[in-house]
């Protein structure tokens, strides 16, 4: 079937990645990040950033609001668990869904506006989501205290099918239980799906029309297209997107809070789609990784672990180097996140593909003359 | 006959299976401790890990690095370093410094920004990755009640910190979540009377509230016991967490008749909005003929030290304050105060007591078992803390001791000498009926995470 069919290069890409992705409680093991909780948000934040890409890496448009799409999808999979079912299906279709609409109604009227007057409407909307998520709608959002599941939820579905059982239940599929790794898991299969769907974008006569816009949408408008319905487009997609991550960070655990939909969330997405190169397919999900590999480890990393750490530094120098390092860690981790950025800006504009993509040519070069576009730098716009 | 011995191999494979199983499995089979293994995170080196989950970055930041100062005191107390705190004045003489069960008491720390997510996210990772057996920690309600739903379902025990929303204990309460700081209730009968008293029958109350469930529930319970003695309330205004400026709040205030100022907030927020309200003029005004006054409910050393002179002359609550004169808070003031050179506030006390309890409550069940060690902590009665005579009530998992009703001091003798207690409402008096609040306990069920 066409619908399915990928170039050569793209499935052989798609492969690598889902070999990265199913192996990946192997391969974090030696950075200390192999245990569920986090693997599951590697998962989720990739695709959150996979689909922020669509629209901030193919058509240039950067929404600085895409959390209250997050937030969207989280709220309404826990409503999902808490109404229907605690199945995830569901949840994650209705948040997908919802998402969708919310973003169609926010793009249509952001979409009005290019460039900074864009992102600025995005923001704006977002932090008015954000706030009405935080005091106006509390008694669906449940402000800051975070939306939960409780004992006395309808649950129409499951309860019509079996009896209440002891304790808060916790999300399924068709049965089995989405905790610990096999939530992991649930989440990496539907990474792969999602990052299937992106590469069928970025392939896709669509996707070249949003590439057009990115490079000059004044060219695009005179030769005859209308390239709002594009772009809203892209941006609902993106949108869904984040709902379907927001819905799977409910399904690994089903508590919603307003702090989902804030900028600085929004901020983080921007800074994890740049960090690891925009408009590539791998780079997001790698910038994703490593922002979330910084925010759990790094600020766990306290006095006494830095102490062993440097035990091969003399003593004299010992309480000198960990009293420097510590400012870094701990509570400090986006210090050290703000630096890695500004270097990454700085000397690797396309972010770590552009590494990548040095390094690459650098072992080229030898054989054959390395390409021109191997090289070009992918300004972060 | 040389083949006397004729070992098939089929016979040597049968008989040495059985002797494996006969001596080898069977024993470790039956005999291997009835829980091992069988719960979540459940110790089997020479030491076990405890997670201290707190606020180091946020609106409760401050509270956030007493606790850790207090969480590393406790693990050094446990295992027999410093003076031991209050281990010689506890109650129960279970401790002995060496550890818990004989096993070292090691530690993770994380951040929980003041925010639910990030905490969760924090106590998972301690929970999946570093194997801690008891999370700890959270300087908000909001947090902890996350917190303590995340710990429920994970099978591992939760000893809340600093957190003071009736619902901890009330409608979000759970099996494996154990609250020893006071609630907003009680807050709510011991500061009522006082404030009869000192400001008289005929008040309107204005309240500004943190808005999330401690801040509802403090709002709650104040207009309940200012009601009874016959005051009015203005209708509440919340306020986001972190807000920072509270100006926008304190405006209307001004224009609304209403002549005593109620603020329900906590750390950052509670500095900001008390030293906001004395620079607006405040005190100086007057309105139905009286002198306008500030109410806060709940306040801490950290908070006074932050608002200066704001905080002269305001009443509030506190679970315990360092000037206390019984020996187990002396004990615990000179054993902070070597350490780190100031005095302990509240919550560094409850953090550090929250800890001794979850030892003493491993020690005297015999096991980390976490059933077991709820059925310890379930209905005990303790003493020498610091509070006075303590249970740890089984219906709701909320303790009971008496509440000090503090005031910002007039003429402070030291820099950390910052509130007075000027009551204290008795154990029996801020007892009350668990059913009120609602909420089940749900199931002790260990999970095996």
């Amino acid at each position: 079937m066409a619908l399915f069919q990928l170039s050569r290069r793209d499935a052989l890409i798609l492969a690598l990645f889902a070999l990265v992705v199913v192996t990946m409680p192997v391969w974090t093991a030696p950075f200390g990040a192999n245990y569920p909780g986090l693997m599951q948000k590697f998962a989720i934040y990739a695709i959150f950033a996979i689909g922020f890409n669509i629209l901030f890496g193919l058509t240039g448009y950067l929404s600085f609001g895409h959390a209250a799409f997050l937030g969207v999808g989280s709220y309404t999979a826990v409503w999902s668990f808490k109404l229907l079912t605690m199945d995830a299906l569901p949840a994650l279709l209705l948040a997908v869904l919802v998402s969708g609409l919310f973003a169609l109604v926010i793009g249509f009227l952001s979409l009005r506006r290019s460039g900074i007057y864009f992102s600025i409407l995005t923001l704006a909307f977002a932090q008015m989501s954000y706030n009405l998520a935080y005091s106006v709608l509390t008694p669906i959002t449940n402000g800051e205290t975070s939306l939960q599941l409780t004992m006395q939820d309808p649950r129409v579905i499951d309860l019509a099918f079996s009896e209440r059982g002891v304790g808060l239940p916790t999300a399924s599929l068709f049965g089995v239980t989405l905790s610990g790794l096999s939530g992991f898991y649930f989440c990496a299969v539907v990474l792969l799906i999602a990052f299937f769907f992106a590469q069928k974008v970025f392939a896709s006569p669509f996707g070249m029309m949003l590439r057009g816009i990115k490079s000059n949408q004044m060219r695009m408008s005179y030769t005859g297209f209308n390239t709002r319905p594009y772009a809203l487009t892209a941006f609902v997609i993106s949108g869904m997107y984040a709902g379907l991550a927001g819905a799977l960070l409910a399904v690994t655990d089903p508590l919603a809070g307003a702090e989902r939909m804030q900028w600085t969330a929004s901020g983080e997405v921007v800074l994890m789609t740049i960090l690891g190169g925009v408009g590539t397919l791998i780079g997001p999900v790698m910038g994703a990784w490593l922002i979330k590999y910084f925010e759990n480890i790094f600020s766990s990393f306290n006095e006494g672990i830095l102490s062993r750490f440097f035990d091969f530094v003399p003593e004299p120098l010992h309480d000198t180097v960990v009293a420097i390092s510590s400012k870094f860690v701990g509570e400090g981790w986006q210090l050290t996140l703000g630096l890695l950025f500004v270097f990454v800006v700085v000397f690797l504009p396309g972010g770590i593909m552009e590494g990548v993509r040095r390094i690459g040519a650098l072992f080229r070069r030898r054989g054959s003359p390395p390409k021109a576009d191997a090289m070009r730098v992918q300004p972060a716009e | 006959m040389t083949n006397s011995h004729n070992f098939s191999r089929r016979g040597v494979l049968k008989g040495g299976l059985a002797g494996i199983l006969a001596t080898g499995v069977a024993p470790l089979m039956f005999t291997r401790g009835a829980y091992a293994q069988e719960f979540c995170n459940a110790p089997s080196g020479d030491s076990v890990t405890l997670g201290f989950n707190m606020p180091l970055t946020g609106a409760y930041a401050d509270e956030g690095a007493d606790q850790q100062r207090a969480y590393e005191l406790a693990v050094e107390h446990l295992n027999g370093g410093g003076d031991g705190g209050l281990i010689p004045t506890f109650s129960s003489k279970t401790l002995k410094g060496s550890g818990i069960l004989g096993k070292k008491v090691a530690f993770v720390t994380g951040d929980d920004q003041t925010k639910a997510d990030a905490g969760r996210d924090s106590a998972r990772r301690m929970i999946e990755r570093d194997g801690a057996v008891m999370i700890t920690g959270g300087s908000s309600s909001a947090v902890a009640i996350a917190e303590q739903g995340l710990c429920q379902e994970m099978g591992v025990i939760y000893m809340a910190g600093l957190t003071h929303s009736n619902d901890t204990t009330g409608k979000d309460k759970k099996k494996y979540g154990f609250r020893h700081f006071f609630n907003a209730y009680q807050s709510g009968i011991a500061l009522g009377p006082v404030l009869g008293e000192a400001y008289g029958k005929d008040r309107v109350a204005y309240h500004l509230t943190a808005d999330y469930t401690w801040g509802w529930t403090q709002e709650e319970s104040m207009i309940k016991a200012t009601e009874a003695l016959g005051w009015k309330t203005m209708p509440p205004v919340r306020t986001p967490v972190g807000a920072g400026d509270f100006s926008q709040y304190i405006t209307p205030f001004l224009n609304s008749g209403a002549d005593v100022l109620v603020l329900n907030h906590y750390g950052f927020d509670g500095v900001n909005s008390i030293t906001q309200a004395v620079q607006f003029g405040l005190r100086d005004r007057q309105a139905n003929g009286k002198n306008v006054e500030i109410v806060l409910p709940l306040v801490s050393d950290l908070m006074a030290k932050g608002a200066g002179e704001a905080i002269k002359g305001v009443y509030g609550t506190a679970n315990w304050d360092w000037q206390l004169t019984d020996e187990a808070s002396k004990a615990f003031t000179k054993s902070f105060g070597a350490k780190y050179g100031q005095p302990p506030s509240q919550i560094a006390q409850t953090s550090y007591v929250q800890v001794l309890l979850y030892a003493d409550a491993v020690e005297r069940a015999g096991t980390f078992y976490p059933p077991e060690v709820i059925k310890a902590l379930e209905g005990y009665e303790f003493d020498g803390l610091g509070n006075g005579p303590t249970l740890y009530r089984a219906a709701d998992h909320q303790c009971f001791k008496d509440v000090y009703v503090v005031k910002g001091k007039d003429a402070p003798s030291n820099p950390y000498d910052l509130l007075e207690v000027v009551g204290t409402a008795s154990r029996d008096s801020v007892t009350y009926d668990p059913a009120i609040f609602g909420g089940e306990l749900g199931p002790d069920t260990p999970a095996k995470c």
